[in-house]
């Protein structure tokens, strides 16, 4: 291994800009004569619009042009759509409501924009809203998730509020083998509802060059080419060859920035409106209000066992709360990225999940860190935990007699997946070793001579990365393929620039990326430099969420590789009057076999560029292009193992010990991947014990600010014990799996399952708060 | 109103709207757009910046109290070339990853290093409770500061 190669902790090529304050973040960027922008949000969490009354905020000094839903309207916009459209039972389409970007004749949830302020700064477009006088006949709320089929009537032609009943699995058998079981737990849950907060709020810049008809939009996207690839052919802002999309650096997404949302649609079309450059940047109480949510959901699940513990049939009825519109993954969260993983690390034959998808007058809901992932991991690992305690077994061996064995790979899931490849017991055996396992009960003893309860708990998760293949996707309702384009262009001088759809937005690619194709080429390291995020120079991208940017945007890299390989092969064996066939490439050498004949690969980018001794049949250039479309889905899986510490006085829970153990495959960069579990079990653990969104009975957002959202801080999270094992993906050249999401969809069920060990009280909720832990210990 | 403040080392006069927030100031009129806003609430740190000598949130200071003060910012403590021990450890130690809360974290980093009498782990974390990171968990950046502090 080279000290910059694959499986290198090479330190990362953007960190210099990011530490001295040079990095380039949406809101760094300024345009001449540039405005403000200012969002017109609703107060009310459903309501009629009425009269808007701008002639106050337009009498103001500064300000240029109040534009509303309506003006949009009459331009003819598009609605914002959803990219995933689900079938339910029946066979019939999902019902998707109507989503204008803004708002003009109903709003559905506090925040909801309905209209912009356009003026010379930012205090004049901020003053100028306040002036806005609109009219609202407020209508009842739909808040209460468990009630929402039965409310109030949200959206015309949607009755119930539901916008799908899907089911996955065979029913009838899922049901006779429960009816037959020798054991059946049964759990409720809920899932809490969660807010991103990326720590940069979102931003967008919309530029309109009148003469050329050219837009631009600099905007805090993690997938820049769908977000144009939808503005031009949905909502029709500009047509897609005249609006470049950049996403400069940008500062955290975790899902929240996948999505197309009103405010940047607003601002590009806003721009050409007035004429001049549109920047609006979130307080981060907008991004509380109008950035799409994760998780909400409530499910009953029944897992029916043998005499023995083996799991027979594991039954799932969820009802999972999809806001105020479908957001544009946010159909299939619940659904593709859900149901398809409740089989988990087990062999359970017969698996049949219900899923009812609402609407309320709530933020849209849609993929958040592990989106679908986590919250099937929930419900699996927690009536595990739960059915081991029933059974009076212990949780690690209950686990071990249902894995999937490594020689029962491919394994077929009852519900529509195929597991290529995997080690179970390997992680769990790892875990327990790292957390002393065998020296729990001496622990727990002393805690209880210090007065505290202490619990431990177990994930054994599954998720499925690098969404895949397209063609199956696209039938089962993907709006897009979701394959990944890689180009490399070698320059005449032999350094390369690398181009790639995938975005970064701290999972340092341009590092990783760089480390994987200057292994491939055997040049250094620093002659590669990967360039991302921007329409107007990569060709086409599907950009970064479900911890696909390895797994597929890396091997697109690889294809593209293979390409320049093989055409380098024909130059040099030109060049080298050999066989074509007698050419090998090695360590950054076209080499002739069994001679001492060879050039490098920089010596053959220059002939490719300078023809002079080169063949007649091959064009002249070093640079390629590929697509890469992945022919299954990738399957992370691995275990964690939380410890707590619960004082029983006050009924605050401490986390005193995380190990977690995973199977990504191979890795590039072990200090990358370790950084990326941190963070992920700090998002879970921020899950499990602290973060909580919440709306009271009329949809207002009660936890609306960091004073009200308890985010985790450096004091709420221990150090945490992170290991890997490994088996290589079997159908991605580089073998690997993806670690984006890991640490958020195991954590919380094995910290929720030491909660309610240490507590003593199964019906402990996320998040397990102080106060509700006193009440649980208080019986 | 007309304030005068030193920044970098460098002496700023500037006639201003009296309720300019100090990190609007810094961002926006001196155009250095490493210091960051990621709250309206002075609950996130991303704004942290020194003043006279403290690490302080530059959201929560108005332009009438930077009046006469001496500003450092993230761009004043290194450069690419010379990075300052801590920038140099948090590269190290990979203690960032989209970079966001990262001048913030630095400049607290350093006013806790500067001034504690003793750091461990527990200490740098309580030290820290100022700032969000929604993206390290923490872990790396607290082996950042605690390398820094072995070298200072």
């Amino acid at each position: 291994m080279s000290e910059t190669g694959i499986g290198a902790s090479v330190r990362r090529k953007e960190d210099v800009r990011f530490i001295t304050g040079n990095g380039r973040y949406t809101d760094d960027i300024n345009q001449p004569g540039q405005t403000y922008a200012v969002f017109l949000r609703s107060p009310y969490a459903r309501a009629k619009v009425g009269e808007i009354d701008a002639s106050g905020a337009l009498a103001l000094d500064g300000v240029i042009s109040v534009l509303t839903g309506a003006d949009m309207a009459a331009d003819g916009l598009g609605d914002i759509p959803c990219g995933w459209l689900v079938k339910q039972k029946d066979g019939s389409d999902m019902v998707s409501a109507p989503h204008p970007p803004l708002a003009h004749s109903v709003v559905n949830y506090v925040g909801e924009p309905y209209g912009i302020v356009i003026a010379e700064t930012l205090a004049a477009a901020r003053e100028g809203a306040e002036l806005v006088m609109a009219d609202f006949d407020e209508l009842e709320a739909v808040v209460d998730l468990g009630g929402a089929t039965g409310a109030d009537q949200i959206h015309e032609g949607v009755p119930g509020n539901l916008a799908y009943d899907w089911e996955l699995g065979e029913k009838a058998d899922t049901e006779a083998a429960l009816a037959a079981a020798a054991h059946v737990t049964r759990v409720d849950l809920s899932n809490n509802r969660l807010i991103p907060n990326a720590m940069e709020p979102r931003a967008a810049l919309g530029v309109y060059d009148a003469a050329t008809e050219d837009h631009t939009l600099y905007t805090t996207s993690q997938n820049p080419h769908l977000e144009r690839l939808i503005l031009s052919a949905f909502v029709q802002v500009a047509p897609e060859h005249k609006l470049r999309v950049v996403a400069p650096d940008v500062g955290g997404g975790f899902g929240s920035k996948i999505f197309v949302y009103a405010e940047e649609t607003a601002v590009i079309w806003a721009a050409r409106k007035v004429g001049r450059p549109v920047k609006w940047t979130a307080d981060r109480s907008e991004s509380f209000l109008a950035d799409a949510h994760g998780r909400d959901h409530l499910t009953h699940a029944e897992l029916g066992m043998d005499a023995d513990g083996r799991f027979l049939a594991l039954k799932v009825k969820t009802t999972a709360n999809l806001g105020a519109y479908l957001s544009t993954f946010g159909s299939s969260v619940p659904t593709y990225l859900y149901g398809t993983l409740l089989a988990g690390q087990y062999a359970t034959p017969n698996i049949h999940v219900e899923v009812e998808g609402v609407y309320t007058n709530t933020c849209p809901v849609d993929a958040y860190r592990g989106a679908g992932r986590p919250e099937a991991t929930y419900v699996v690992e927690r009536i595990v935990e739960t059915a081991a305690r029933e059974l009076g077994k212990d949780p690690a061996e209950l686990r071990r007699l249902n894995m999937i064995k490594p020689d029962q790979f491919p394994y077929e899931t009852p519900v529509a997946l195929v597991y290529d490849i995997g080690d179970y017991e390997a992680s769990l055996d790892k875990a327990l070793e790292l957390v002393d396992y065998a020296g729990f009960a001496a622990r727990r003893a002393a805690s209880e001579a210090e007065g505290k309860k202490r619990g431990i708990g177990f994930a054994c998760y599954i998720e499925a990365c690098g969404l895949a293949p397209s063609q199956l996707a696209i039938q089962l309702g993907a709006g897009v393929g979701l394959y990944e384009s890689g180009e490399i262009r070698v320059n005449p001088t032999g350094n390369v620039t690398v181009f790639t759809g995938s975005h970064s937005h701290g999972q340092g690619h341009e590092t990783t990326f760089a480390q994987v194709v200057s292994d491939k080429f055997g040049i250094p390291f620093e002659d590669v430099e990967v360039v991302h995020g921007d329409t107007g120079r990569v060709e086409f991208g599907l950009g970064t969420y479900g911890s696909r940017s390895l797994a597929v945007g890396g091997s697109a890299l690889i294809g593209a590789a293979e390409k320049l390989i093989a055409k380098g092969k024909k130059i040099a064996a030109h060049m080298l009057e050999a066989d074509p066939e007698a050419v090998e490439f090695a360590d950054g050498d076209f080499v002739v076999r069994d001679s001492n004949q060879s050039l490098s690969f920089g010596e053959v980018a220059f002939a490719a560029y300078v023809p002079t001794n080169y063949p007649t049949d091959l064009e002249p250039g070093f640079s390629e292009k590929a697509f890469y479309d992945p022919e299954n889905f990738t399957y992370p899986a691995g275990t964690h193992i939380a410890e707590v510490e619960v004082d029983v006085a006050t009924g605050v829970v401490k986390l005193v010990n995380f190990v977690a153990v995973d199977d990504f495959g191979h890795v590039i960069n072990p200090m990358i991947v370790d950084g990326q579990v941190h963070g992920g079990v700090a998002q879970g653990a921020g899950q499990a014990l602290l973060e909580h969104g919440i709306y009271d009975e009329y949809g207002q957002l009660v936890t609306g600010s960091y004073m009200d959202y308890c985010m985790p801080r450096a004091d709420d999270v221990p150090d945490f014990t992170v290991d890997t094992t490994v088996t290589p993906c079997t159908h991605n050249p580089l073998g690997v799996k993806g670690c984006g999401e890991a640490g958020a969809i195991g954590s919380p069920a094995a910290i929720m399952n030491a909660v309610t060990d240490a507590v003593g009280d199964n019906t402990v909720s996320m998040p397990a708060t102080p106060e509700k832990v006193w009440r649980a210990l208080q019986g | 109103m007309e304030i005068s403040l030193t920044v970098n080392g460098e002496a700023r006069t500037l006639d201003v709207p009296d309720n300019t927030l100090l990190v609007d100031i810094i961002r926006e009129h001196l155009g250095l757009t490493g210091t960051h806003v990621g709250c309206d609430t002075s609950q996130c740190g991303a704004c942290t910046v020194h003043m006279n000598g403290a690490a302080i949130k530059s959201c929560a200071v108005l332009a009438g109290q930077a009046d006469g003060a001496e500003v450092t910012t993230i761009e004043g403590i290194g450069t690419p070339d010379a990075l300052h021990p801590m920038q140099a450890a948090f590269r190290e130690c990979h203690a960032l990853q989209c970079g966001f809360c990262t001048p913030g974290m630095i400049m607290r980093a350093i006013d806790l290093v500067e001034n504690a009498a003793e750091l461990d782990g527990q200490a740098v974390r309580e030290g820290l409770e100022g700032n969000l990171c929604r993206c390290t968990g923490y872990q790396n950046i607290v082996k950042a500061v605690l390398t820094a502090a072995e070298s200072a």
